[in-house]
């Protein structure tokens, strides 16, 4: 699984490293012993794992810039890590390679509520920054599923999404400026506390960029005020097709909902038997429709959508009477997940995003590929931007299982990519789908990706092997797989 | 409208001037020429590359050539009751989408709903070896690989050619209102324009220019009506006009002679203390400035306010236009440009001297 190492050999002893690194940090600080190292084999993908050699925790900027100096004159290997719940083993450990763990870096540097920003460390938790501004009336938008724990630096690593990105954006749409230190340890602002800075973009570059070419340190998020009224409405369809007509009705018809979500009938019931929501279980597909912002505005809008979802065929328009109700109405579908997770032993969750025309057609394909590796499949899905959430159930004590899912789940992202969409819409690449980047991007992108990563890591050190494949990996893994009718790498030699 | 694919040709004449070190200027409308450092080299014509290859309202996505003309894309949008919502500035009637993106323009409505860069997608490019790169693509969320494509918003070229690009666009609100407030210093017009930014309120756009403060609202009748009559201000009857020549840089206050800068600001920082006529826009985020004071003192006044400066009429165009970067910076900056462009073909020295 892991099998890209470009640092196989460490230029040091770990012992001389740990010596060297107590010099720099308090002893608490530098883990070193396999029972410390144990909770950092993984991310939140857990199939892959990995000790780290040595795992840091500095407690302030001047820190991290002393570790990075030490493992740039000895190049080794850096990964650097927030709280851990990214599903794409992004902070997956090097074997020979120090751990930087941003974890202790996590206050809240300042909050101006005029201007309506806060700078804060990157280990502070997604949730706490809406939570810290909340008596001001302000929030902060983006909100991945694990807000409660994850962290503001993974999120800008990342460039994290949530169910109300197709109003409010990704991270890079609510971030003004970061702090990095570079791989030789220098410490660089990108962007401005302006909207724009002079010079390139490298604050969208650094966005998503899975700590491949710097660590960041600092953050200088937007914050918008809480809307003054939101409603959700549930519909329920017996046909999938019908209720992606929905969604296009309801966005041609000028209404920009906070969250559209679509659940199919697996995950419906899964949610239903685990949250209780008064979901609708022969439903085929339900879609939960959320619209906020103005009295006036949701008002309008809610009589708008409840028409076009009638129209449309819906066997079901049920809007939620009272904020409590509201709030069951999503608990169904933010306990998806979970629920899904007690109809098996496993599930893998994939992460891909199509164009929304095309939904029918690729759940379709999804079904047909179910029924051929003899697995299931619940689909959730972000149904305003088209990010697709299939979980294929799964047991991982069953011999060759597993595999089995990797490959499926590879399937369905190279459908992604057929009909015009990515592999990934908020997970990122890491190392779990560093091979269907192979089938996203041509030779020509990937050779003008690692220019970019040598800009900034010339001896790659930071999270080496992940997120941008090498062309030998590619014609590996072309050798197996041909995609429309094409080798993808056909000017490479094949091994 | 004549609509072609120039891909081959552009692809030949970059191929070629990489082999003979010939500097490209990248043109197209030609509006946008006075922007930036002086250009020189041969001239690479993108105008020819143009016409809208996708555009499905129902996905909120349009892709067209960089040399389609934005009044044409705006056309098309506002067939279907669509718009670009970054509002974006034309600066003559040639401007083309591909120009608007390499110089990352915006408009009135641009902190309220986001920047040309933000609702930029993905797009085709060659690089300066003449390789066709593709980079994001016509979905909102993707984050495989770097966002080479935001990279490009605002990169003036010097990275790259862009030939296409996908962009996210949105419904265009059906009602809007103007409310001017009079007799207001720019101190207390900051503060109103972000105190009113901080409520839920569906605010589209804002400026101070001569003691007046202007505010646009957008959204459905009921929520216009209800920001009527619940805020202080007087309705401006012509207020399309009012921000179309603010948009294009031809409101009473771009008259003159004197240097023009953009300067741009965290929204509340304080006024710079340099002398001179102000118009402040997007909350306080770009303030434009005509004065004739030392650049080097507009510069080190607008830093120390954590914002930049550049300069857009009556400057020296051989001499830096943009506020320089930070040595870490910048000499990202530079192996950036190696990497897109190692025989520095593209709009050399457009952007700053060493790129």
């Amino acid at each position: 699984m892991f099998n890209y190492d470009p640092h196989p050999v460490a230029s040091i002893s770990k012992a001389d490293l740990v010596t060297q690194l107590l010099a720099l940090l308090p002893r608490d600080c530098v883990l070193f012993e396999a029972e410390d190292l144990g909770p950092y084999e993984c991310d939140g993908l857990s199939a892959y794992r990995q000790l780290p050699w040595v795992t840091v925790l500095p407690h302030t900027v001047a820190q991290v810039q002393a570790v990075m100096r030490l493992c740039y004159q000895h190049q080794l290997p850096v990964v650097a890590r927030g709280a851990g719940t990214g599903l794409s083993g992004g902070a997956l450990p090097h074997p020979n390679g120090v751990l930087l763990s941003l974890a202790k870096l996590k206050s809240i540097l300042s909050v101006d509520v005029l201007g309506r920003t806060a700078r804060v460390q990157p280990g502070v938790r997604n949730l706490a920054i809406s939570q810290a501004v909340a008596a001001h009336g302000l929030y902060y938008a983006p909100d991945p599923s694990s807000q409660i724990a994850c962290t503001i630096g993974g999120n800008v690593a990342e460039n994290s999404g949530g169910v109300h990105c197709l109003k409010y954006g990704l991270t890079v749409h609510n971030i003004l400026q970061i702090k990095i230190v570079s791989v030789d340890g220098e410490l660089l602002t990108i962007g401005s506390e302006a909207f724009d800075s002079a010079g390139y973009d490298l604050l969208a570059l650094m966005t998503g960029s899975e700590g491949m070419l710097g660590v960041i340190v600092e953050i200088t998020v937007r914050l918008l005020p809480v809307p003054e009224q939101a409603q959700v409405v549930l519909a329920a369809f017996d046909d999938v097709a019908q209720a992606a007509t929905a969604v296009a009705d309801i966005i041609t018809a000028g209404i920009i909902p906070a969250g559209l979500e679509m659940m199919d009938k697996l995950a419906i019931n899964a949610a239903e038997d685990y949250a209780h929501a008064g979901y609708p279980r022969d439903a085929e597909a339900i879609l939960l429709c959320e619209l906020d912002g103005m009295r006036e505005d949701v008002a309008d809008q809610i009589m708008r959508v409840q028409a076009i979802l009638t129209r449309v065929g819906a066997t079901e328009v049920r809007l939620a009477a009272d904020e409590a109700a509201r709030a069951l109405l999503w608990k169904g579908r933010k306990s998806a997940f979970p629920a899904v997770g007690r109809l098996s032993p496993d599930y893998y969750c994939m992460d891909g995003t199509i164009p929304r025309r095309h939904l029918p057609v690729v759940l379709r394909r999804i079904a047909e590929l179910s029924a051929q590796y003899g697995l299931a499949v619940a689909n959730v899905f972000h149904a305003g931007d088209g990010n697709l959430h299939p979980l294929i159930l799964y047991d991982a004590n069953k011999e060759g299982e597993l595999e089995q899912v990797e490959a499926f789940g590879g399937k369905i992202l190279e459908l992604c990519v057929e009909v015009g969409g990515s592999i990934t819409g908020e997970h990122g690449v890491g190392m779990e789908k560093i091979n269907q980047m192979c089938v996203q991007f041509d030779a020509l992108a990937l050779t003008q990706f690692h220019a970019i990563k040598y800009a900034f890591d010339p001896k790659g050190l930071l999270n080496p092997g992940k997120a941008v494949p090498t062309l030998h990996r590619c014609a590996e893994f072309g050798a197996m797989h041909v995609h429309r009718g094409q080798v993808p790498f056909p000017e490479l030699e094949r091994f | 409208m004549v609509e072609l694919d120039l891909t081959a040709d552009l692809q030949q004449q970059v191929a070629q001037a990489y082999r003979t070190k010939t500097p490209l200027n990248i043109c197209a409308g030609n509006t946008k020429a006075f922007y930036g450092r002086q250009a020189t080299g041969q001239k690479l014509d993108v105008s020819g590359h143009s016409g809208i290859l996708s555009y499905e309202p129902s996905e909120l996505v349009l892709t067209a050539r960089a040399g389609t003309p934005l009044t044409h894309i705006e056309a098309a949008l506002s067939a279907h009751g669509q718009m670009l919502a970054f509002e974006p500035p034309h600066w003559g009637n040639a401007a083309t989408i591909g120009g608007t993106l390499a110089c990352n323009l915006s408009g009135p409505r641009r902190v309220y709903t986001g920047s040309a860069r933000d609702f930029l997608l993905g797009c085709h490019v060659l690089n300066g070896q003449a390789d066709l790169l593709h980079f994001g693509g016509e979905v909102m969320k993707n984050v495989a690989g770097y966002d080479a494509a935001r990279l490009m918003a605002g990169a003036m070229g010097t990275l790259g050619v862009l030939l296409d690009v996908s962009l996210k666009v949105l419904p265009m609100p059906l009602h809007k209102l103007t409310l001017v407030q009079t007799g207001i210093c720019a101190a207390d017009a900051l503060v109103k324009m972000n105190e009113l930014a901080g409520k839920a309120l569906p605010l589209s756009a804002s400026a101070w220019v001569n003691g007046d403060l202007y505010l646009r609202f957008s959204g459905a009748a009921s929520t216009i009506a209800a920001v009527k009559q619940n805020l202080a201000g007087d309705a401006l009857a012509e207020d399309e006009a009012f921000w179309l020549a603010i948009r294009e840089l031809q409101h009473g206050f771009f008259e003159g002679e004197l240097p023009l800068w953009r300067i741009a600001l965290p929204q509340v920082a304080v006024q710079p203390e340099v002398a001179g006529d102000w118009l402040i826009e997007w909350g306080g985020a770009q303030r434009w400035l005509r004065s004739d004071a030392p650049a080097e003192l507009i510069r080190a006044q607008v830093a120390a306010l954590g914002g930049h400066a550049a300069i857009l009429h009556g400057g020296d165009r051989t001499g830096e236009i943009f506020q320089p970067l930070s040595a870490g910076v910048a000499l990202l900056h530079q192996r950036l440009k190696l990497a897109f462009d190692p025989a520095r073909i593209l709009n050399p020295r457009r952007m700053y001297e060493n790129l």
